[in-house]
Protein backbone atom coordinates (compact mmCIF):
# COMPACT_ATOMS: atom_id res chain seq x y z
CA UNK A 1 0.00 0.00 0.00
CA UNK A 2 1.49 3.21 -1.12
CA UNK A 3 1.81 6.26 1.27
CA UNK A 4 -1.44 8.16 1.50
CA UNK A 5 0.21 11.12 2.24
CA UNK A 6 2.59 11.16 -0.44
CA UNK A 7 2.67 12.96 -3.50
CA UNK A 8 6.09 13.58 -6.46
CA UNK A 9 6.91 16.64 -4.85
CA UNK A 10 5.29 17.31 -1.56
CA UNK A 11 3.86 15.42 1.54
CA UNK A 12 1.06 16.25 3.66
CA UNK A 13 1.89 16.23 7.61
CA UNK A 14 0.14 17.60 10.81
CA UNK A 15 -0.80 20.81 10.70
CA UNK A 16 1.61 22.05 13.76
CA UNK A 17 -0.04 25.14 15.83
CA UNK A 18 3.41 26.37 17.16
CA UNK A 19 5.00 26.56 14.01
CA UNK A 20 2.25 27.83 11.97
CA UNK A 21 1.58 31.01 14.06
CA UNK A 22 5.07 31.77 14.22
CA UNK A 23 5.36 31.72 10.29
CA UNK A 24 2.13 32.17 8.41
CA UNK A 25 1.29 35.66 10.43
CA UNK A 26 4.61 36.97 8.75
CA UNK A 27 4.33 35.50 5.31
CA UNK A 28 0.50 37.16 5.46
CA UNK A 29 2.28 40.59 4.83
CA UNK A 30 2.07 39.26 0.98
CA UNK A 31 -1.23 40.93 0.46
CA UNK A 32 -1.26 39.55 -2.98
CA UNK A 33 -1.25 35.88 -1.12
CA UNK A 34 -4.22 37.03 1.52
CA UNK A 35 -6.24 37.97 -1.21
CA UNK A 36 -5.66 34.94 -3.15
CA UNK A 37 -6.49 32.73 -0.41
CA UNK A 38 -9.64 34.36 1.12
CA UNK A 39 -12.25 36.66 0.60
CA UNK A 40 -11.92 39.09 3.86
CA UNK A 41 -9.89 42.01 4.35
CA UNK A 42 -6.65 41.90 4.78
CA UNK A 43 -5.43 42.00 8.00
CA UNK A 44 -1.52 41.80 10.23
CA UNK A 45 -1.65 39.28 13.09
CA UNK A 46 0.76 38.77 15.85
CA UNK A 47 2.76 35.15 16.08
CA UNK A 48 0.83 35.20 19.31
CA UNK A 49 -2.91 35.57 17.91
CA UNK A 50 -1.71 33.17 15.01
CA UNK A 51 -0.76 30.65 17.66
CA UNK A 52 -4.04 30.98 19.30
CA UNK A 53 -5.60 30.75 15.86
CA UNK A 54 -4.30 27.49 14.96
CA UNK A 55 -4.49 26.47 18.35
CA UNK A 56 -8.64 26.90 17.92
CA UNK A 57 -8.73 25.69 14.05
CA UNK A 58 -7.16 22.83 14.07
CA UNK A 59 -5.74 21.97 18.03
CA UNK A 60 -7.91 18.86 18.63
CA UNK A 61 -9.67 16.63 16.46
CA UNK A 62 -12.80 17.13 14.46
CA UNK A 63 -14.43 14.49 12.83
CA UNK A 64 -15.82 17.06 9.86
CA UNK A 65 -12.70 19.17 9.31
CA UNK A 66 -9.11 17.79 8.35
CA UNK A 67 -5.89 20.40 8.43
CA UNK A 68 -3.46 19.46 7.20
CA UNK A 69 0.60 20.84 6.23
CA UNK A 70 2.00 20.49 2.93
CA UNK A 71 5.79 20.00 3.13
CA UNK A 72 8.82 19.60 0.42
CA UNK A 73 9.46 16.11 0.25
CA UNK A 74 12.94 17.37 -0.51
CA UNK A 75 14.23 19.45 2.57
CA UNK A 76 10.98 19.18 4.50
CA UNK A 77 10.62 23.24 4.49
CA UNK A 78 6.66 24.02 5.07
CA UNK A 79 4.56 25.24 1.78
CA UNK A 80 1.40 25.84 2.73
CA UNK A 81 -1.38 24.41 4.06
CA UNK A 82 -5.07 22.63 3.19
CA UNK A 83 -8.12 21.64 4.66
CA UNK A 84 -11.09 19.59 4.01
CA UNK A 85 -13.88 20.65 6.02
CA UNK A 86 -17.28 18.04 5.62
CA UNK A 87 -20.49 20.14 4.64
CA UNK A 88 -22.51 17.44 4.84
CA UNK A 89 -21.43 13.97 5.97
CA UNK A 90 -24.76 11.97 4.91
CA UNK A 91 -24.25 13.40 1.36
CA UNK A 92 -20.72 13.11 1.32
CA UNK A 93 -19.40 16.50 0.74
CA UNK A 94 -16.44 18.51 1.70
CA UNK A 95 -15.23 21.77 0.78
CA UNK A 96 -11.77 22.36 0.23
CA UNK A 97 -8.82 25.09 0.76
CA UNK A 98 -5.48 25.47 -0.03
CA UNK A 99 -2.63 27.57 -0.35
CA UNK A 100 1.00 27.81 -1.06
CA UNK A 101 2.09 30.61 1.36
CA UNK A 102 5.02 31.93 -0.27
CA UNK A 103 5.45 33.13 -4.00
CA UNK A 104 8.97 32.02 -4.48
CA UNK A 105 7.14 28.44 -4.11
CA UNK A 106 4.10 29.47 -6.34
CA UNK A 107 4.17 28.07 -9.82
CA UNK A 108 6.40 24.96 -9.28
CA UNK A 109 3.25 22.25 -9.15
CA UNK A 110 3.73 21.85 -4.96
CA UNK A 111 -0.18 23.34 -4.71
CA UNK A 112 -1.36 20.80 -7.78
CA UNK A 113 0.52 17.74 -5.83
CA UNK A 114 -0.82 19.00 -2.64
CA UNK A 115 -4.51 18.94 -4.18
CA UNK A 116 -3.62 15.41 -5.77
CA UNK A 117 -2.70 13.79 -2.46
CA UNK A 118 -5.94 15.83 -0.52
CA UNK A 119 -8.25 14.45 -3.47
CA UNK A 120 -6.97 10.80 -2.58
CA UNK A 121 -7.59 10.90 1.30
CA UNK A 122 -11.06 12.64 0.81
CA UNK A 123 -12.30 9.96 -1.41
CA UNK A 124 -10.18 6.49 -0.11
CA UNK A 125 -10.09 7.59 3.37
CA UNK A 126 -12.95 9.53 3.49
CA UNK A 127 -14.83 7.61 1.21
CA UNK A 128 -16.99 11.25 0.05
CA UNK A 129 -18.69 11.39 -2.86
CA UNK A 130 -17.78 14.88 -3.94
CA UNK A 131 -15.19 17.49 -3.60
CA UNK A 132 -16.29 21.62 -3.74
CA UNK A 133 -14.19 24.21 -3.89
CA UNK A 134 -14.10 28.11 -4.53
CA UNK A 135 -11.83 30.05 -6.36
CA UNK A 136 -11.64 33.93 -7.26
CA UNK A 137 -11.78 35.03 -11.07
CA UNK A 138 -8.62 36.94 -10.39
CA UNK A 139 -6.62 33.59 -9.95
CA UNK A 140 -6.09 31.98 -12.66
CA UNK A 141 -3.35 30.04 -12.08
CA UNK A 142 -5.18 28.55 -9.27
CA UNK A 143 -8.48 27.85 -11.71
CA UNK A 144 -5.83 25.65 -13.80
CA UNK A 145 -4.53 23.87 -11.30
CA UNK A 146 -8.00 22.43 -9.92
CA UNK A 147 -9.03 21.72 -13.90
CA UNK A 148 -5.73 20.04 -13.91
CA UNK A 149 -6.77 18.22 -10.60
CA UNK A 150 -10.41 16.90 -12.70
CA UNK A 151 -12.31 19.98 -10.89
CA UNK A 152 -14.74 21.08 -13.23
CA UNK A 153 -16.18 24.85 -13.05
CA UNK A 154 -20.20 24.35 -11.60
CA UNK A 155 -20.84 28.01 -11.77
CA UNK A 156 -20.15 31.61 -10.55
CA UNK A 157 -21.60 33.63 -8.27
CA UNK A 158 -21.66 37.39 -9.84
CA UNK A 159 -19.73 40.11 -9.02
CA UNK A 160 -19.46 38.42 -5.20
CA UNK A 161 -16.05 40.07 -4.70
CA UNK A 162 -14.73 43.72 -4.34
CA UNK A 163 -11.18 44.48 -4.43
CA UNK A 164 -9.76 47.78 -5.21
CA UNK A 165 -13.02 49.00 -6.78
CA UNK A 166 -13.56 46.36 -8.90
CA UNK A 167 -16.30 43.50 -8.48
CA UNK A 168 -15.17 39.54 -9.52
CA UNK A 169 -17.10 36.47 -9.71
CA UNK A 170 -16.60 33.83 -6.95
CA UNK A 171 -16.04 30.66 -8.78
CA UNK A 172 -17.37 26.90 -8.10
CA UNK A 173 -15.81 23.97 -8.99
CA UNK A 174 -16.47 20.52 -8.19
CA UNK A 175 -15.03 16.99 -8.72
CA UNK A 176 -17.12 13.56 -8.08
CA UNK A 177 -16.02 10.49 -6.58
CA UNK A 178 -16.81 8.84 -10.40
CA UNK A 179 -14.80 11.12 -11.97
CA UNK A 180 -11.76 10.81 -9.84
CA UNK A 181 -12.03 7.44 -10.37
CA UNK A 182 -11.67 7.36 -14.04
CA UNK A 183 -8.97 9.66 -14.18
CA UNK A 184 -6.64 7.84 -11.64
CA UNK A 185 -7.76 4.15 -12.69
CA UNK A 186 -4.65 3.60 -14.27
CA UNK A 187 -2.80 4.19 -11.50
CA UNK B 1 -38.22 52.57 -5.29
CA UNK B 2 -39.90 52.27 -2.00
CA UNK B 3 -41.41 55.50 -0.34
CA UNK B 4 -38.93 56.02 2.33
CA UNK B 5 -41.86 56.29 5.12
CA UNK B 6 -42.98 52.83 3.77
CA UNK B 7 -43.10 50.60 6.84
CA UNK B 8 -39.76 47.79 6.54
CA UNK B 9 -41.75 45.31 8.39
CA UNK B 10 -45.12 45.30 7.51
CA UNK B 11 -46.42 43.59 4.37
CA UNK B 12 -49.99 43.10 3.17
CA UNK B 13 -50.88 40.09 4.74
CA UNK B 14 -47.64 39.19 7.35
CA UNK B 15 -45.54 41.08 9.74
CA UNK B 16 -41.53 40.95 10.20
CA UNK B 17 -41.09 40.82 14.10
CA UNK B 18 -38.53 39.36 16.83
CA UNK B 19 -38.11 36.08 18.38
CA UNK B 20 -40.54 35.06 21.11
CA UNK B 21 -39.19 33.03 23.38
CA UNK B 22 -42.40 32.07 25.28
CA UNK B 23 -44.21 30.70 22.25
CA UNK B 24 -42.13 30.20 19.73
CA UNK B 25 -40.03 26.67 20.87
CA UNK B 26 -43.18 25.11 20.76
CA UNK B 27 -44.76 25.95 18.09
CA UNK B 28 -41.06 25.55 15.52
CA UNK B 29 -40.50 22.04 17.31
CA UNK B 30 -43.76 21.17 15.78
CA UNK B 31 -42.23 22.06 12.45
CA UNK B 32 -38.95 20.07 12.79
CA UNK B 33 -41.39 17.02 13.10
CA UNK B 34 -42.68 17.30 9.28
CA UNK B 35 -39.73 15.88 7.76
CA UNK B 36 -41.06 17.17 4.14
CA UNK B 37 -41.12 20.79 5.00
CA UNK B 38 -37.63 20.26 6.53
CA UNK B 39 -36.23 19.12 3.54
CA UNK B 40 -37.28 21.80 1.73
CA UNK B 41 -34.84 24.41 4.09
CA UNK B 42 -32.11 22.19 4.96
CA UNK B 43 -29.24 20.60 3.16
CA UNK B 44 -28.17 18.81 6.10
CA UNK B 45 -30.01 15.43 7.74
CA UNK B 46 -32.72 16.48 8.92
CA UNK B 47 -34.15 15.59 12.88
CA UNK B 48 -36.82 16.46 14.89
CA UNK B 49 -35.93 19.20 17.79
CA UNK B 50 -37.58 19.42 21.21
CA UNK B 51 -38.75 22.26 22.45
CA UNK B 52 -36.17 23.13 24.42
CA UNK B 53 -33.45 22.54 21.78
CA UNK B 54 -35.30 25.04 19.62
CA UNK B 55 -34.92 27.90 22.14
CA UNK B 56 -31.28 27.35 22.60
CA UNK B 57 -31.57 27.10 18.81
CA UNK B 58 -32.57 30.91 19.17
CA UNK B 59 -30.50 31.92 22.03
CA UNK B 60 -27.63 31.27 19.54
CA UNK B 61 -28.93 33.05 16.89
CA UNK B 62 -29.32 36.28 19.06
CA UNK B 63 -25.76 36.11 20.71
CA UNK B 64 -25.07 35.57 16.69
CA UNK B 65 -26.82 38.66 15.73
CA UNK B 66 -25.46 40.99 18.63
CA UNK B 67 -21.73 39.91 18.48
CA UNK B 68 -21.22 38.64 15.01
CA UNK B 69 -23.43 41.20 13.52
CA UNK B 70 -23.39 38.87 10.06
CA UNK B 71 -27.13 37.51 11.05
CA UNK B 72 -30.36 39.37 10.58
CA UNK B 73 -33.49 37.07 11.37
CA UNK B 74 -37.14 37.59 11.10
CA UNK B 75 -39.82 35.71 12.25
CA UNK B 76 -43.36 35.66 9.84
CA UNK B 77 -46.46 36.55 11.62
CA UNK B 78 -50.09 37.12 10.27
CA UNK B 79 -51.34 40.84 10.57
CA UNK B 80 -54.67 39.54 11.62
CA UNK B 81 -54.28 37.12 14.80
CA UNK B 82 -50.08 37.99 15.58
CA UNK B 83 -49.93 34.33 14.83
CA UNK B 84 -46.13 32.84 13.86
CA UNK B 85 -46.28 31.39 10.88
CA UNK B 86 -42.61 31.07 9.58
CA UNK B 87 -39.38 32.66 9.48
CA UNK B 88 -36.98 34.46 7.45
CA UNK B 89 -32.79 35.88 7.52
CA UNK B 90 -29.68 37.12 5.79
CA UNK B 91 -27.10 35.15 7.21
CA UNK B 92 -23.23 35.32 6.60
CA UNK B 93 -23.43 38.48 5.86
CA UNK B 94 -19.77 39.96 4.21
CA UNK B 95 -19.93 43.25 4.85
CA UNK B 96 -16.20 43.23 2.69
CA UNK B 97 -17.85 42.30 -0.50
CA UNK B 98 -21.68 42.92 -0.02
CA UNK B 99 -22.59 39.79 0.28
CA UNK B 100 -25.69 37.96 2.24
CA UNK B 101 -27.53 34.43 2.01
CA UNK B 102 -31.60 34.21 2.43
CA UNK B 103 -33.44 32.06 3.87
CA UNK B 104 -37.38 31.86 4.27
CA UNK B 105 -39.80 29.23 4.80
CA UNK B 106 -43.34 28.98 6.18
CA UNK B 107 -43.85 26.38 8.60
CA UNK B 108 -47.28 26.29 9.14
CA UNK B 109 -48.52 24.18 6.68
CA UNK B 110 -52.25 26.11 6.51
CA UNK B 111 -50.40 29.33 5.41
CA UNK B 112 -48.24 27.54 2.59
CA UNK B 113 -49.28 28.62 -0.88
CA UNK B 114 -51.09 31.41 -0.26
CA UNK B 115 -49.02 34.05 -1.48
CA UNK B 116 -47.45 34.71 2.39
CA UNK B 117 -43.92 33.31 1.15
CA UNK B 118 -43.95 36.39 -1.66
CA UNK B 119 -44.82 39.34 0.74
CA UNK B 120 -42.28 37.94 2.97
CA UNK B 121 -39.06 37.18 0.13
CA UNK B 122 -40.51 41.37 -0.91
CA UNK B 123 -39.45 42.44 2.67
CA UNK B 124 -36.55 40.68 3.18
CA UNK B 125 -35.22 41.74 -0.48
CA UNK B 126 -35.98 45.32 0.63
CA UNK B 127 -34.36 45.03 3.96
CA UNK B 128 -31.25 43.56 2.28
CA UNK B 129 -30.54 46.36 -0.50
CA UNK B 130 -32.47 48.78 1.02
CA UNK B 131 -31.51 49.04 4.63
CA UNK B 132 -27.86 46.92 4.64
CA UNK B 133 -27.14 48.41 1.43
CA UNK B 134 -25.99 44.99 0.00
CA UNK B 135 -23.98 44.34 -3.33
CA UNK B 136 -25.80 41.21 -3.93
CA UNK B 137 -27.85 38.35 -2.45
CA UNK B 138 -27.66 34.73 -2.55
CA UNK B 139 -29.98 31.52 -1.80
CA UNK B 140 -29.30 28.00 -1.99
CA UNK B 141 -31.85 25.68 -3.12
CA UNK B 142 -31.75 21.99 -3.63
CA UNK B 143 -32.80 21.05 -7.43
CA UNK B 144 -36.43 19.69 -6.16
CA UNK B 145 -37.57 22.06 -4.59
CA UNK B 146 -39.63 23.60 -7.41
CA UNK B 147 -41.75 25.93 -5.37
CA UNK B 148 -38.59 27.87 -3.69
CA UNK B 149 -36.95 27.83 -7.06
CA UNK B 150 -40.57 29.35 -8.80
CA UNK B 151 -40.63 32.04 -6.05
CA UNK B 152 -37.04 32.97 -6.32
CA UNK B 153 -37.17 33.18 -10.48
CA UNK B 154 -40.33 35.17 -9.75
CA UNK B 155 -37.79 37.83 -8.34
CA UNK B 156 -35.57 37.65 -10.96
CA UNK B 157 -32.56 35.50 -9.30
CA UNK B 158 -30.13 33.98 -11.74
CA UNK B 159 -29.23 30.61 -11.52
CA UNK B 160 -25.35 30.98 -11.03
CA UNK B 161 -24.21 27.63 -9.31
CA UNK B 162 -25.25 24.02 -9.59
CA UNK B 163 -22.80 21.86 -7.41
CA UNK B 164 -23.77 18.32 -9.26
CA UNK B 165 -25.16 15.36 -6.72
CA UNK B 166 -24.27 17.40 -3.61
CA UNK B 167 -27.52 15.88 -1.82
CA UNK B 168 -28.40 12.06 -1.45
CA UNK B 169 -32.02 11.58 -0.40
CA UNK B 170 -33.90 8.70 -0.75
CA UNK B 171 -31.19 6.77 -2.99
CA UNK B 172 -31.81 9.59 -5.30
CA UNK B 173 -28.70 12.48 -6.17
CA UNK B 174 -29.67 15.89 -6.46
CA UNK B 175 -27.86 19.21 -7.58
CA UNK B 176 -27.79 22.10 -4.97
CA UNK B 177 -28.73 25.28 -6.70
CA UNK B 178 -27.15 28.57 -5.77
CA UNK B 179 -29.42 31.77 -7.30
CA UNK B 180 -28.03 34.77 -7.17
CA UNK B 181 -30.20 38.74 -7.42
CA UNK B 182 -27.92 41.72 -7.41
CA UNK B 183 -29.28 45.05 -5.86
CA UNK B 184 -28.90 47.06 -9.52
CA UNK B 185 -30.97 43.99 -10.99
CA UNK B 186 -33.49 44.26 -8.14
CA UNK B 187 -34.07 48.08 -8.80
CA UNK B 188 -34.50 47.50 -12.08
CA UNK B 189 -37.63 45.60 -12.16
CA UNK B 190 -38.87 48.05 -9.52
CA UNK B 191 -38.29 50.55 -12.06
CA UNK B 192 -39.84 48.60 -14.85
Amino acid sequence: MKDLYRGTLVRLSAADPEELGKTVPAWSRDTEFVRLFGTGPARLHSSRAGVEFYKKEMGQENPTHYWFSIRALDDNRLLGETDLEIENIAAGEAFIGIGIYKRDDWGKGYGSDAMRIALRYAFTELNLRRVSLTVFEYNPRAIRSYEKCGFQIEGRRRAALLKDGKRWDMIYMGILFDEWKELNNEK
Amino acid sequence: MFAIQTQLFEAKDVRFGPIDHETHPDIESRWTHDDEFMRQMELKPVRPLSPAMVKKQYEAIEKEMEEQRDLFYFTIRTREEDRFIGMASIEYVDWTNGNGFLTLGIGEPAFRRKGYGTQALNMLLRYAFGELNLFRVTAVVPAYNEGALRLFHKFGFVEEVRRRKALHRDGQFWDIIGLGLLNAEWQEQDRA
